[in-house]
């Protein structure tokens, strides 16, 4: 199922600078992510996982050497070309959902979509699929408020899928629910990877969410120790 | 199109969120529509003022006054130039051939606001506000054609009697027709009541001349002369002939631009009064702006930075914050004008006029171009409390995505 190379990471290093002090996170790291992997990514806290992940988003840049997506560099892309870059290749799902709390579901999926050039009509469609696919297509009036955090982070990965990205990017998406909730919504990450091949990195704390992934990642003092594990 | 939809729906989120920070968003409503209600009140108080001065007087009738007096008060006329002006070109003459002339004594008296009468209506008590006295010459109500008597009667000539303006009897007590005013030492028999188009002389009390004369002791001496010109030409006839001779020397204009000079000079100090108060005023306001619009930002600034995720712009965030903070200001600038509508338009004020130093009775007006002056600076508030909160949100790090809800 996994293909051709989606990301490389080559010789990254990540500081951060803290007054007087600098924290390096990464020191040349290297990495490859291919097309159609579904990788989590574990570790102690403080050990960079986010950091990762927003580098991989193209939410922040490498320090150092260089990151390319799909034969293309994006770590020398402009904020402008990143936000553009971001709204074709990447969805994000946040442990905390991270919906607008005014807006309806149907409202937040569709803000990816606003940055298309989709006319009225096909954004609903579309939005109307993405709720369907996340089984909440009778939700789509119902505000973030009005449903459970199991509900919203479904609603949040429909907003993730719509504009229909090659790279799904999640930071603790079951750390804030219970036990059955988080099976759902893994079982529906796996799902998404293995029939629509989306490529998806996860970073969770939980052992039994890492067993949704075909692999998994220790991050542990900046550098990586890779376990198989078969989905 | 596409920036568009992305700015539609970041503002969208921005003025949806009000209602969480309610308490702040309405206080800076609040303030605002103060600012502005307490601006418009001068405005339209200038606005009132100017357009009663200005409805004053006629382009037919000339004012001569002692040459640099400027204003009423401060001139004086002797009966011999009097006398030298009914002969003059461009004068008018009644039917019977007698010039249309008048003598006028312009002298302050005062008298009780109906704001000033105490709990047991005796207005001996009283505080006393100025008033304007004038004594007219014989033909001094054939030159106005335009009074009209409303009750009562003229004034006989050689008694003590009084017409007193209808803008005057709104404001002041005492004043109604069959009252007794007494002016010095001598009582005076209110006899009628008149009006003139709304303008100043409704703020008068009209008696004749050689009566009021007495009662100051100023016999053969007046303030202005009071002259009906012909037509177009004639106010140049008339200055023409003042110049040529030497015991003349008067200034000459139409009674409709002096009472228009007199409009400029105090509606421009209203307004110098009532800019740097909402100014000051404006900056309270703008203080609060901020500070709730720093806090909406605040509190949106993981929703501002999840939208950067997803791709969409700074600018989006700058512009939908600022429009928000518009908005906010915008509602004040509306409510504040509301206000001023509702309390003062249509309100009947007095105030001494910079000139004369008697009160004049106007009418606040809230005309179109005053409620713009409030916008605007209600928008101004709006803008530069919003711009920096907006660069703020602009410049929201996009980490600030994660974290906790
Ligand atoms: N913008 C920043 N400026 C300075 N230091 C930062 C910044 N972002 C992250 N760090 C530091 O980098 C290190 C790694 O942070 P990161 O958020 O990637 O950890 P993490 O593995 O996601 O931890 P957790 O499991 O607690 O989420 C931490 O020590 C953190 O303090
Ligand atoms: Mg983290």
């Amino acid at each position: 199922m996994t293909g051709q190379t989606l990301i490389h990471l080559q010789d990254v290093s990540k500081r951060f600078v803290k007054g007087k002090d600098t924290i390096t996170i990464f020191d040349h790291l290297g990495l490859s992510i291919p097309a159609g992997d579904f990788v989590a990514v574990m570790g102690p806290s403080g050990s960079g996982k986010t950091t990762l992940l927003n580098l991989l988003g193209g939410i922040d840049q490498p320090t150092e050497g260089s990151i390319t997506f799909d034969g293309g560099r994006v770590d020398t892309l402009t904020e402008g070309q990143l936000a553009r870059w971001r709204a074709h290749n990447v969805g994000f799902i946040f442990q905390f959902y991270n919906l607008m709390p005014t807006l309806s579901a149907a409202r937040n999926v569709e803000l990816p979509l606003l940055l298309t050039s989709f006319g009225r009509a096909e954004r609903k469609r579309r939005v109307e699929a993405a709720l369907s696919l996340v089984g909440l297509a009778e939700r789509a009036d119902h505000y973030p408020r009005e449903m459970s955090g199991g509900q919203q982070q479904r609603v949040a990965i429909a907003r993730a899928l719509i504009s229909d990205p090659k790279l799904l990017l999640c930071d603790e998406p079951t750390g804030d629910l219970d036990r059955t909730t988080a099976d759902e919504i893994l079982a529906m990450l796996r799902l998404l990877n293995q029939e629509m091949g989306k490529t998806i990195v996860m970073v969770t704390h939980d052992p039994e969410a890492a067993k949704y992934a075909r692999r998994t990642l220790h991050l542990d003092k900046g550098r990586f120790t890779e376990r198989e594990l078969v989905a | 199109m596409r920036v568009f939809n992305e700015i539609a729906v970041v503002t969208t989120i921005c003025i949806k969120s009000i209602p969480q920070r309610f308490w702040a968003s309405f206080s800076t409503v609040v303030a605002v529509g103060l600012v502005v209600t307490v601006l418009l009140a001068f405005l339209a108080m200038a606005a009132g003022f100017q357009q009663t001065l200005r409805g004053t007087g006629t382009k037919d009738m000339a004012i001569l006054m002692r040459a640099g007096s400027q204003a009423e008060l401060n001139s004086g006329v002797t009966r011999d130039q009097a006398r030298l002006i009914e002969e003059a070109p461009g004068v008018m003459k009644d039917a019977d051939g007698k010039p249309l002339v008048s003598p006028e004594l312009y002298v302050i008296v005062d008298g009780v606001k109906k704001t000033a009468v105490p709990a047991d209506g005796n207005l001996k008590k009283a505080p006393r506000s100025n008033l304007t006295l004038r004594g007219l010459g014989p033909a001094g109500i054939a030159v106005r054609p335009g009074l009209k008597i409303v009750e009562g009667r003229a004034f006989k000539p050689g008694t003590n009697e009084l017409m007193v303006g209808r803008a005057l009897q709104k404001d002041f007590a005492g004043v109604d027709v069959g009252d007794t005013v007494k002016l010095g030492n001598s009582n005076w028999l209110v006899v009628g009541a008149f009006e003139l188009g709304g303008s100043v002389f409704e703020s008068e009390l009209w008696a004749d001349t050689p009566e009021v004369q007495d009662l100051f002791h100023r016999q053969n001496v007046f303030q202005s002369i009071r002259a009906r010109l012909t037509g177009p030409d004639a106010l140049k006839a008339l200055s023409d002939y003042a110049a040529n001779d030497p015991q003349l020397k008067l200034d000459v204009t139409t009674e409709a631009d002096y009472y228009a000079q007199q409009a400029s000079r105090t509606s421009d100090l209203i307004q110098k009064l009532g800019w740097p108060l909402a100014i000051a005023m404006a900056f309270g306001a703008l203080a609060g702006a901020l500070n709730t619009m720093y806090s909406s930002v605040a509190a949106r600034a993981q929703e501002i930075a999840t939208l950067r995720c997803i791709g969409f712009s700074g600018t989006s965030s700058f512009i939908g914050t600022l429009l928000e903070s518009l908005v906010l200001a915008l509602v004040g600038g509306f409510v504040g004008t509301l206000v001023t509508w509702v309390l003062f338009d249509g309100l009947t004020g007095s105030t001494l006029s910079g000139a004369s130093f008697s009160q004049i009775v106007f009418t606040f007006h809230l005309t179109p171009a005053v409620a713009l002056q409030g916008v605007i600076l209600a928008l101004v508030v709006g803008l530069v409390g919003g711009v920096f909160p907006a660069w703020r949100a602009a410049r929201i790090p996009i980490v600030e995505a994660y974290g906790t809800p």
